[in-house]
């Protein structure tokens, strides 16, 4: 059986000398990345995930400890030798970075013509992946021309264009809009699911990560506070960072007074049960409804709802047992309202 | 009179055409050079691009008048001659190369990181970098700075009338300065301002068809 291990970060740190001395960005990182799987870094502003994924393709050469990109050690390779493992890891900017002064077509041949690819052969390939992308009629526009979304769009036809194994995105949503930002995510899961392409995703946005991540590892302060599986991390998160992303107000949480709360965490099993409005009508009791967030994730409802509970304590532990009797995973929380 | 500032106009449109050519065979590299091996650049060579950086410098500070003086040993060593408008092509090269050099190193910089950094991302090399990134996205503004050059090494060709140089320059010092035939300087002067205003129109119109950004 072949290592199903595509991406090998080990003891990986990077720091940066600057005039102030020397700024440390990561520090020692561990990832193993699986072949074929969306992979989520995420992590707040500055917190070193964009050196991160410039690492993984050796853009920013590691301080210490290295990368192995299906099975070859990146540290150890001349710079001819890295220049072709390159053309093997497709990577999408915020930015877009497009050649403005090529059309579409041009730009996704480009590295193509990089590669030494016949222009004809390049040509063919490139419109089957403006094809791919939903932007056959725009093959002979400029990039000036696109909206962001097209762009990007153009940006991943060029990126896909060389039939790379890894997909490397440097938060290739933040400069677009929520609606836009859906269809490319949408795109990407369908490239990774047709094309098996392993993908690397880079953003600040859990909404991102819970769209279309299979795992998860968040960073913070230059180190991997927390690595699991998106439904890990987000049902039970166990870093304080963790539970920033996963309570969207997660900086409020620590300021609220004291008072009885309940957070029942939806895991995937309970499905679409109408759990709350059966509770009440069960327990005759009303509890009320301080957070909920629930969402589609693979298919399967994933969330939680934060609920004020009864001040009798009697009536607050019928409520608990009916929750827990329903195979939710139930937590008190102080110090939540 | 209308056959010598014809005459004129010819020697000067050789001068300067040949010369912004030639300048730009070696300011061209020297500019892109110097982006390149800058501390933040593609391929950094610091101690490289510190001594191209004075070399340029030295050369771009010897007003135009005392180099075309001072290189007369070398012209006529690579022409056969010092008068003429074929040997004024050489202090025209000398004197005009350093400041392509620094137009296009201008140029070139304007180019965004985030495209030069996609293109390392595919695995390209710096030369690919060089010749399929920096220079033709930076083209339309390259084409602006070559018509700044252009009209700069005509106006430095006007000044090698005083050593004999040919073309209008020529013709106006001698004519219009030694013999006082105001009406010859008028004409001369009149020709070169045509020649500067086409010159500029017809790189500011080229730039805008080769800009593609917007």
């Amino acid at each position: 059986m072949t290592d199903p291990t595509i991406i090998k970060i080990k003891n990986l740190s990077k720091s940066f000398v600057s005039k102030n001395g020397t700024v440390t960005a990561l520090e020692n990182i561990n990832i193993d990345i699986k072949q074929g799987e969306i992979f989520g870094i995420i992590g707040m502003s500055g917190a070193g995930k964009s050196t991160l994924v410039r690492c993984i393709n050796f853009l920013e050469r590691p301080t210490s400890g290295t990368v192995i990109f299906d099975g070859k050690d990146l540290s150890l390779l001349s710079k001819k030798e890295l220049e072709r493992v390159r053309q093997s890891m497709g990577m999408i900017f915020q930015q877009f970075n497009l050649l403005m002064q090529r059309t579409v077509i041009s730009n996704v041949c480009f590295p193509l013509e990089i590669a030494k690819v016949s222009k004809k052969e390049a040509l063919k390939r490139a419109h089957e992946l403006l094809e791919v992308v939903g932007l056959a009629d725009k093959a002979k526009a400029y990039p000036a021309q696109l909206s962001g979304g097209q762009k990007q769009r153009v940006a991943i036809a060029r990126a896909l264009a060389t039939n790379p194994k890894v997909l490397l995105c440097d938060e290739a949503t933040s400069a677009l809009d929520p609606s836009t930002t859906r269809s490319i995510l949408a795109l990407l899961k369908d490239i990774n699911k047709k094309m098996g392409i392993t993908i690397v995703i880079i953003t600040h946005e859990m909404s991102v990560i819970e769209d279309i991540c299979q795992r998860v590892a968040i960073i913070d302060n230059s180190r991997i506070a927390e690595i699991g599986t998106v439904e890990e991390v987000f049902t039970r998160p166990k870093s304080q960072t963790a539970r920033k992303f996963v309570f969207p107000e997660g900086k409020r949480i620590d300021h609220f007074v004291s008072n009885r709360c309940c957070r029942i965490i939806f895991d995937g099993l309970s499905s679409f049960e109408p759990v709350i409005a059966n509770m009440v009508l069960e327990c005759k009791e009303v509890v009320n409804i301080i957070f909920a967030d629930t969402k589609n994730i693979d298919g399967k409802a994933v969330g939680q709802i934060v609920i004020q509970l009864p001040e009798k304590e009697l009536a607050a532990q019928k409520i608990l047992n009916y929750l827990k009797a329903k195979g939710l995973t139930v937590e008190e929380v102080h110090n939540y309202v | 009179m209308f056959e010598l500032i014809w005459q004129g106009l010819f020697e000067t449109l050789y001068m300067t055409i040949v010369s912004t050519l030639l300048a730009y065979v070696i300011g061209l590299p020297l500019g892109v050079i110097m982006v390149v091996t800058d501390k933040d650049g593609i391929y950094p060579l610091v101690t490289l691009n510190k001594i191209l950086g004075v070399i340029i410098n030295l050369v771009r500070s010897i007003p135009f008048l005392i180099l075309l003086i001072a290189v007369l040993p070398f012209t006529r060593f690579v022409v056969g001659t010092t008068i003429g408008s074929t040997a004024t092509i050489v202090p025209l090269v000398i004197g005009a190369a350093p400041f392509i050099a620094r137009l296009v190193e201008a140029s070139i910089k304007e180019v965004d990181k985030g495209v030069i950094e996609a293109a390392q991302s595919m695995g390209a090399t710096s030369f690919q970098i060089i010749y399929k990134v920096l220079i033709p996205e930076a083209k339309p503004s390259l084409i602006v700075g070559s018509a700044i050059a252009i009209t700069t090494i005509l106006s430095y060709s006007a000044m090698a009338g005083i050593v004999g140089g040919g073309g209008l320059g020529d013709i106006a010092i001698r004519y219009g300065y030694y013999r006082y035939q105001n009406d010859v300087m008028l004409v001369t002067v009149a020709v070169l301002v045509l020649i500067v205003q086409a010159f500029q129109e017809i790189g500011m119109k080229l730039a805008k068809i080769n800009d593609k950004r917007n």
